[in-house]
């Protein structure tokens, strides 16, 4: 069947155009989770047509498909679970349109983040979801994960900003869902499809809304002497009613980590620093800075500096962007977490997460989405060690576990793909997930499209670690 | 109702106790839909029981349809069948808010207006300024999908529902999303609730995040000569610096309107005589922060208003401001209270299309002489209101021409146009949901997944789904 099917699918796309190597295809067996698994083919078609090709021949040979843009995914979710094709959209990946006067963009979907943003920053606009790794993924990919990021806290995720989306549904039929207007009637189709991981179908357009980039920005960078009294402070300041921009820790591990690779000046003896950021027209800027200085300096903040100008600004988030890179120089392997729980509840999960660390022996950094309780937990591990990498998935599970009990959820914005579709039952009841199986089902009946993903399978995680693992890439983020 | 009245009659009290069964007809007319009475109406008092009464529906093929304080009602089409009006004004508790994270559960029932109340001795709020606010609920308020003037600034529900506790029509009882505010844990089913007009199931609660309350707002309108220069001002107010929380034109008539006896009765307050005039376009925007802000927002919009020739420009303040920003928010019901056979149509248009669409709906109204009125969000949302003097033949003949007119100039310009309020005997002959969509399919997937009988609220949205 193999043979057939490479030379079908080596006919629809030119033979550069079709990897099938064992060599070849190792660069895609992985993403930037701890997950491996490897594909049969990998595609790269340049048309939608192409697209519309290749699921046919999926079905004709009932082959697994799984989409993938940059590779950056955090659970998996772009991995050939069970083998198959995966297609790769990198060569599509054209921005089609910028509508300056209606303030959207019409993209492919493997146009970069932080090329769309580059692109349309002479207009005065941009595209607000900033994942940490915007300058390599796509926006494919930010479309299928819901992708969030630093500046998410006042602008949303991914969702917030997509208003339509041309799909190839898994049995090759495409479709349009919603409009480049506003509230297109009937079910809100963009809103379900978005972070279905791509479990409903293979995006080939995407239009997203742009935002008009705000007259003044201000960039804090808080000191702390303790985590407790980091941690109240962005508790504090969600309680107090002030909506920054973004609001990220990073813990005293995680800052050495990052000052020895960014040189940002960020300060190597503090518990942790907040990284704030306050924007909007000039007038306001200076109030909401003031307003959070003041309640930094009430938890006892040692410092609170203000970066003076756009390269001051723009080193201090090169370093929080470039932090899962940083960590790479001290570890060869790190799992992170993506458990989210309620804002107030910071200061004892970051206690137990120290505990878990303590338990297990692991070093744990710290650095997340703290104004929207979003963790990164990230677990230094040696994953060549089987039995560590037992352990850290052990030891990630406890901190999952814990969201959960404060209130919280198994993921902000990673995804669940294969990494967490286990962890779903602790989240949702039998019935929730039967409504979501037949969502899944009603689209993708045979399920070819990226299988076993984002819901429980009945198999055990074992089979998944049989692979030897990549070893930590500091390019992914 | 199909299965006969007997079998709804005895089976029902079991489900939610005799004393919420209510089967008079008198009692029952209140629940009626666009003249369609339902053979029982029920008040279940708890999730469980919803799940039971649509568990027993589904099992005798009986037609539900869920509502709270049955303010928007009239929204889309008569429904195919309606045997159990589903009352949803038991359930009408706050199950969880926590003002330090900014979250908030709310069963369906739940008064919108009080919910604020309770929101605001905390000073938080909700951006769900919509129309009937003293009255509807919030179940009514996210299952209708009507908007807020705040959405310029603060989205729609779909930006700040967290999640979502359902029952589908098949009576199972589900839940999606969460109280987080950022959560990719399984599919966002909770966005294709919100708007569906309850056909896909019920929806028993839902989790928000919530809002600082605004310090200080001040309002700005500015008067025009025509519907040109009021739309540049968008424009530019749409480039410029300013983050406006809101942004409406409003037409000539509105003024009309918004000082009629309806509106007096509907919206709070007494709006100032001189703050629109019913000869000129009117601009009106919304700020909200402290003294110094404010003061650059006034100067700004005062510099591009007069600019742009605008004849007046009026500053509401605290104590000004809410008796026009709640006829704005009130402007549905108050138009449909203006006239006997008012039809109201929802165009969503790219803003850079707005001149092109109001210019194109407003010759199609003057065309069929009628008189009309029409607000437009900044975000290209139009609301355009038919006034026909009566329900005769005649008007309706007028009144079908330009909804055909307006929905044909809509599809070429890429717009959405419906009809979501109309009498009801007129909307067997006006397209009330639009023309086709491309998408329908992908609908009909999903509505088959949570009501594969197709119980819920049955023929009443999009396609008569």
């Amino acid at each position: 069947m193999d043979a057939k099917l490479l030379n079908d699918l080596k006919r629809l796309l030119g033979a550069e155009m079709v990897l099938h190597r064992p060599e070849e295809l190792m660069l895609y067996e992985y993403d930037g989770s701890v997950e491996v698994a490897r594909p049969n083919f990998v595609v790269f078609p340049r048309t939608k047509e192409q697209v519309v090709g290749i699921v046919e021949l999926a079905n004709r040979y009932q082959c697994p498909i799984v989409g993938r843009g940059a590779g950056t995914g955090l659970s998996g979710g772009a991995l050939a679970r069970h083998g198959g094709i995966v297609i790769s959209f990198v060569r599509m990946n054209r921005i089609l349109e910028i509508d300056k006067e209606n303030q959207l963009a019409v993209v492919q979907p493997g146009v970069v983040n932080a090329d769309l943003s580059a692109a349309t920053a002479p207009l005065g606009l941009y595209y607000a979801p900033d994942p940490s790794s915007q300058r390599a993924c796509t926006i494919g990919g930010n479309v299928s994960e819901n992708s969030g990021g630093p500046h998410t806290l006042a602008y949303g995720v991914t969702t917030n900003h997509v208003l339509s989306l041309e799909v190839v549904l898994p049995n090759g039929e495409m479709a349009r869902l919603g409009s480049r207007a506003l509230d297109s009637p009937g079910y809100d189709l963009p809103g379900l499809f978005v972070g279905s991981e791509g479990t409903l179908a293979l995006v080939t357009e995407i239009t997203v809304r742009l935002l008009r980039l705000p007259e003044a920005v201000k960039t804090l960078l808080a000191i702390f002497d303790t985590l407790d009294d980091t941690t109240e402070t962005v508790a504090d300041i969600t309680a107090g009613g002030i909506t920054p921009a973004a609001c990220e820790m990073l813990d005293g591990w995680m800052l050495r980590a990052v000052e020895a690779y960014v040189h940002a000046g960020f300060p190597l003896d503090s518990a942790a620093v907040l990284l704030i950021d306050v924007d909007g027209v000039r007038e306001a800027v200076e109030a909401q800075a003031e307003e959070v200085a003041e309640v930094c300096r009430k938890h006892h903040a040692r410092e609170v500096r203000v970066a003076r100008d756009a390269r001051e600004r723009d080193l201090l988030w090169k370093g929080r962007k470039n932090a899962f890179g940083a960590v790479g120089r001290f570890s060869p392997t790190y799992y992170v977490q993506d458990g989210v729980i309620p804002r107030t509840k910071l200061p004892q999960t970051i206690r137990r997460i120290n505990e878990i660390s303590e338990k297990y022996g692991f070093q744990i950094a710290n650095i997340f989405h703290a104004g929207d309780g979003n963790l990164h937990p990230l677990i230094l591990f040696d994953a060549r060690d089987e039995k560590q990498l037992r352990a850290v998935i052990k030891a990630g599970d406890e901190i999952i576990q814990y969201c959960i009990e404060m209130g919280g959820a198994i993921t902000g914005e990673h995804g669940v793909g294969m990494e967490k579709d286990r962890l779903m039952p602790l989240l949702f009841s039998d019935d929730d997930l039967d409504v979501m199986r037949r969502v899944r089902d009603a689209f993708n009946p045979t399920g070819l499209l990226n299988p076993e993903k984002l819901l429980p399978t009945k198999k055990g995680c074992g089979e998944i670690f049989s692979r030897p693992l990549p070893a930590a890439d500091a390019t992914r983020a | 109702m199909s299965t006969g009245s007997r079998t709804v009659a005895s089976r029902l009290p079991d489900l939610v106790g005799a004393a919420h069964v209510l089967q008079d007809p008198a009692q029952l007319s209140f629940y009626e839909i666009d003249g369609v009475r339902p053979g029982a109406a029920v008040r279940p008092g708890s999730r469980e029981e919803i799940a039971e009464v649509v568990k027993f529906a589904a099992a005798e093929n009986l037609a539900v349809i869920a509502s709270g304080a049955r303010t928007k009602l009239g929204i889309g089409l008569p429904p195919r069948r309606y045997d159990i009006a589903l009352d949803m004004t038991r359930l009408d508790r706050v199950i969880a808010y926590d003002p330090a994270d900014l979250t908030l559960a709310v069963e369906a029932g739940h008064s919108l207006h009080k919910l604020m109340g309770v929101l605001g001795d905390h000073r938080q709020f909700l951006p769900l300024f919509v129309p009937y606010f003293s009255r509807t609920t919030i179940g009514g308020t996210i299952a209708s999908g009507v908007d807020s003037p705040l959405r310029q600034f603060y989205g729609t529900a779909r930006d700040y529902v967290l999640g979502m506790e359902y029952v589908t029509g098949e009576g199972v009882l589900a839940k999606t999303g969460g109280r987080v505010v950022k959560n990719v844990s399984g599919y966002d089913l909770h966005k294709v609730m919100i708007g569906a007009l309850g056909t896909l199931g019920v929806i028993v609660s839902v989790n928000f995040k919530t809002f600082p309350a605004l310090v200080a707002t001040r309002g700005f309108v500015a008067m025009f000569e025509n519907l040109e220069r009021a739309i540049e001002m968008r424009e530019r107010v749409g480039k410029s610096a300013l983050t406006p929380l809101t942004m409406e034109i409003l037409s000539p008539r509105v003024a009309e309107l918004f000082s009629s006896e309806a509106a007096g009765r509907i919206s709070s307050g007494t709006m100032a005589p001189d703050v629109i005039s019913a000869k000129h376009w009117a601009f009106s925007s919304g700020y909200a922060g402290n003294e110094k802000v404010l003061a650059r927002y006034e100067s700004d919009f005062r510099g591009m208003a007069e600019r742009l020739g605008a004849f007046h420009v009026t500053v509401l303040d605290e104590n000004t401001r809410p008796p026009a920003f709640s006829r704005k928010r009130e402007f549905i019901p108050i138009a449909l209270a203006s006239s006997p056979a008012t039809t109201i149509l929802k165009i969503s248009v790219q803003p850079a299309r707005m001149k092109e669409m109001l210019t194109e709906t407003i010759r199609a109204a003057e065309g069929n002489s009628l008189p009309w009125a029409a607000l437009a969000r900044g975000l290209g949302i139009i609301y355009m209101v038919l006034l026909p003097g009566d329900r005769s033949e005649e008007s309706r003949g007028r009144v079908v021409k330009a909804t055909e007119q307006i929905l044909a100039a809509g599809a070429k310009l890429d717009a959405n146009a419906t009809i979501p309020w109309a009498p009801s005997e007129w909307k067997t002959a006006l397209k009330v949901w639009g023309l086709e969509r491309g998408d329908f399919a992908q609908m009909q997937r999903v509505k088959k997944v949570f009501d594969p009988q197709g119980i819920m609220a049955p023929g009443r949205f999009v396609g008569g789904i």
